[in-house]
């Protein structure tokens, strides 16, 4: 029962911390945080890249240990897992709302307009400004915008 | 099974993802227009994570404190296995993408099969890449399209980057007696059994960019086994030269 309560508060923590690059949505709510366990006064953090490439995933991992340790939590490992590989299918809901708040069209196979909802959109450029977003251009509303590429 | 032989196995991948990699970084800045840099950008970051992840388990497996960083930057050229393709100049923008585009259709195929390694890294790794890799190969597909069945001027470069990598492809599917092992363990992909499927791919977009496949072409080879053309140690030299320079300098 402590354990649990112990991960839960761990889970609480690292949701308070943004994606580097997505500010608008936590390394939780990305799902790159896979588990959280407690064993023998050890605590595992096991996480995932959303792409191999990623230059925010080191970060990542520094700001998890900047975190733990700020809760004076020294006793930890963090495990890199890759299989199975991140997909944005890990999203809920939720998530997905808070990425067209930030003007990002969420991971879907019909991209939309985060601004005016038209389906009526053109691909610019499947490589956007980091791995997992592509450049759309709405040709309803004329504004170019990011899509989280659906993996 | 000898270590040293899964070790070299995992270093042979590494380094077609490295060399890959840094050839294609080299056109950060410089790419035809700002959403092509920063495709080849991405790209380019895709096969230096595939790298990364590819060096550190090969140096895990060697032991001794060995390091990806070393791997990639204290070895000398002969010591290098990437497949000659990986290396061949960036050229025009149609060479590079002609190189892309053989590369990526053989990495759909052979990554494909190696999700189905026995060793879990190595799947792992497959599993994780493969979903880039789709993505590249529609990226350096279209671009064969575009380029062949464009103006005058682009049919006639692309054209001529086909004709002047085609020795290079050969090399891809070769077996040498590592790959001979790693595929009696389960461990490793045969790659002459991809080869007609390759075949298919880029027959299809050749097709449809109205380029010619071009036939009977000397083929080279010897990557694998250590032997470069004159550009890797070009490459290398600007590569590695920080850390051959100041030995462990760290950012």
């Amino acid at each position: 029962m402590v354990k649990e309560i112990f991960t839960e508060s761990i889970w609480e923590l690292l949701k308070t911390i943004p994606d580097p690059e997505i500010p608008a949505v936590s390394i939780v709510d990305l799902g790159i945080v896979r588990n959280v366990e407690f064993d023998n006064n050890k605590l595992n953090i096991t996480i995932t890249p959303t792409y191999s490439g990623c230059p925010a995933f080191s970060f990542m991992k520094e700001e998890i240990i900047r975190h733990l340790e700020s809760e004076n939590i020294t006793n930890y490992q963090i495990k890199t897992s890759l299989a199975p590989p991140w997909t944005t299918d890990w999203m809920s809901n939720d998530v997905k709302s808070k990425l067209k708040e930030a003007g990002i069209a969420p991971p879907s196979h019909e991209v939309v307009c985060p601004q005016c909802d038209s389906q009526n959109v053109q691909l610019i450029s499947e490589f956007g400004s980091t791995s997992c977003k592509a450049l759309y251009k709405c040709k309803e509303c004329s504004e170019i915008f990011h899509h989280f590429k659906q993996i | 099974m000898a270590k040293d032989l899964l070790y070299q196995y995992v270093l042979a991948l590494g380094d077609d993802a490295l060399i890959l990699g840094q050839r294609l970084s080299q056109w950060a800045y410089k790419g035809p227009f700002l959403e092509e840099d920063i495709a080849l950008s991405n790209i380019s970051l895709d096969m230096f994570g595939r790298a990364n992840l590819l060096l550190e388990y090969a140096a895990s497996i060697k032991g001794n404190n060995a390091t990806a960083d070393e791997l990639a930057f204290k070895r000398n050229e002969r010591e290098f296995s990437n497949h000659i393709l990986c290396e061949q100049p960036n050229g025009n923008f149609a060479d590079t993408m002609v190189r892309q585009f053989f590369l990526d259709a053989f990495y759909k195929l052979f990554l494909q099969k190696l999700t189905n390694s026995k060793d879990e890294q190595l799947s792992g790794i497959a599993q994780k890449s493969i979903k880039e890799t789709t993505y590249h190969l529609r990226h350096s597909s279209k671009w064969i399209i575009r380029l062949g069945d464009g103006t005058a001027e682009s049919h006639a470069k692309v054209q001529s980057a086909i004709d002047n990598l085609w020795m290079f492809t050969n090399e891809l599917f070769e077996i040498n007696e590592i790959d001979k092992e790693m595929v009696k363990e389960k461990i490793g992909v045969d790659c002459s059994s991809i080869k007609a499927e390759w075949d298919n791919i880029i027959d299809d977009v050749l097709a449809e960019a109205t380029l010619r496949r071009p036939e009977n072409t000397h083929m080279t080879s010897g990557g694998r086994e250590g032997i470069h053309t004159e550009h890797l140690g070009h490459l290398l030299s600007d590569m590695q030269y920080l850390q051959r320079a100041y030995p462990d300098a760290k950012w």
